[in-house]
């Protein structure tokens, strides 16, 4: 599917989310010059070749309980990669799992996948426990646990405007995180 | 598969309706005129329930926002980023990258590579360009981490 300049300009409308009013798609259509029919079309076939990859409530997580939250990489042969990421997102607790390039010498990883758990003590288990069950123990691996977070908000696919975001003042609040849109 | 709500204390109370309208819409959002509406017949409540709900949720700041998720690099381009900072800087370096319009996410990692963001732009040549302009404010280079292949993206956390 090719995008088109309304479909970039529908998609920037939405970053911040629909508007709580009782016809979202008429207001948002309103600001990107579409009819309320045409947004919410635009939307279903967005939707539909897999564009969007879902579209509804984004809850932040930390608000409700989970507080762990671990990035875990490994360093595996190129070709093995697929297959262990399969095994590794059949898995609960997984949220997030790819493929991402390497950036030798430095970083040597290329399995990533995200845990949020509980507590810490809860995701290290579970971590220990998916590294046996996916045959991942012969690989070399880092555990990133988050500490503070300094921002986080909707992705942004726009040119930047003039006006700047603020950085996230609440950063030592450990109950604002939400999902995001994966880089 | 994704995790079960963890059995916390500070879990926050939700009532009911809250809790199934959490796991009824974290996907496949009515795309009508009046989704609120249609949400309120699905739930056998009224559309002003349903809206005054979201909007607790939001009040409460369990809800961040209605609306999409991208699937990486169908709609722009985006990427992973890393930065080895020293310590005594990190609140600073920090500060000049969540000002960037195109950082999402910002977060400390405990890890020599210590200040993990994403990067998002229409295009590759704009991510790059957004890694240059941090280089050159914070006078650290970045870590450039794109993605591959997606295996699993979170698809809404289930609520029991």
């Amino acid at each position: 599917m090719i995008l088109d300049t309304y479909d970039h300009r529908l998609i920037a409308a939405l970053e911040q989310g629909l508007p709580s009013v009782p016809r979202p798609y008429r207001e948002i259509g309103e600001r990107v010059g579409l009819k309320e029919t045409q947004v919410i079309e635009r939307l279903k076939a967005l939707r539909e070749a897999g564009v969007i990859s879902r579209f509804g409530i984004v809850v932040r997580h930390h608000s409700l309980g989970y507080h762990a939250n671990a990035m875990v990489v490994w360093d595996v042969p190129d070709e093995e990669a697929a297959a262990l990421g399969e095994l590794l997102s059949a898995l609960p607790h997984v949220t997030l799992c790819y493929r991402r390039r390497r950036a030798a010498p430095h970083w040597p990883y290329n399995l990533f996948c995200m845990i949020h758990g509980h507590d810490r003590d809860t995701v290290e288990a579970q971590i220990e426990t998916l590294t046996r069950e996916c045959g991942l123990a012969a690989f070399s691996r880092a555990v990133l646990f988050s500490h503070r977070r300094f921002k986080q908000c909707g992705a942004r696919y726009t040119h930047s405007t003039p006006e700047k975001a603020a950085p996230n003042r609440d950063a030592q609040r450990p109950d604002r995180g939400q999902q995001g849109n994966v880089a | 598969m994704t995790p079960p709500l963890p059995d916390s204390t500070d879990a926050p109370r939700l009532s009911e309706m809250e809790k199934r309208l959490l796991n009824a819409f974290q996907d496949g959002f009515p795309l009508v005129p009046n989704p609120y509406a249609a949400m309120a017949r699905e739930l056998g409540t009224e559309e002003a329930e349903i809206m005054e709900v979201l909007d607790s949720l939001r009040e409460r700041g369990i809800l961040d926002r209605i609306g999409p998720l991208l699937r990486p690099h169908r709609a722009g381009w985006s990427t992973l980023a890393a930065m080895n900072v020293p310590c005594e800087r990190l609140e600073q370096v920090a500060d000049i990258v969540s000002t960037n319009p195109h950082v999402n996410h910002n977060y400390e990692r405990d890890h020599e590579f210590n200040l993990w963001f994403v990067v998002t732009a229409p295009d590759k040549e704009a991510v790059e360009g957004v890694l240059r302009n941090l280089a050159q404010e914070t006078g650290l280079d970045a870590l450039n981490l794109p993605l591959e292949e997606a295996y699993h993206i979170n698809l809404g956390f289930p609520l029991s």
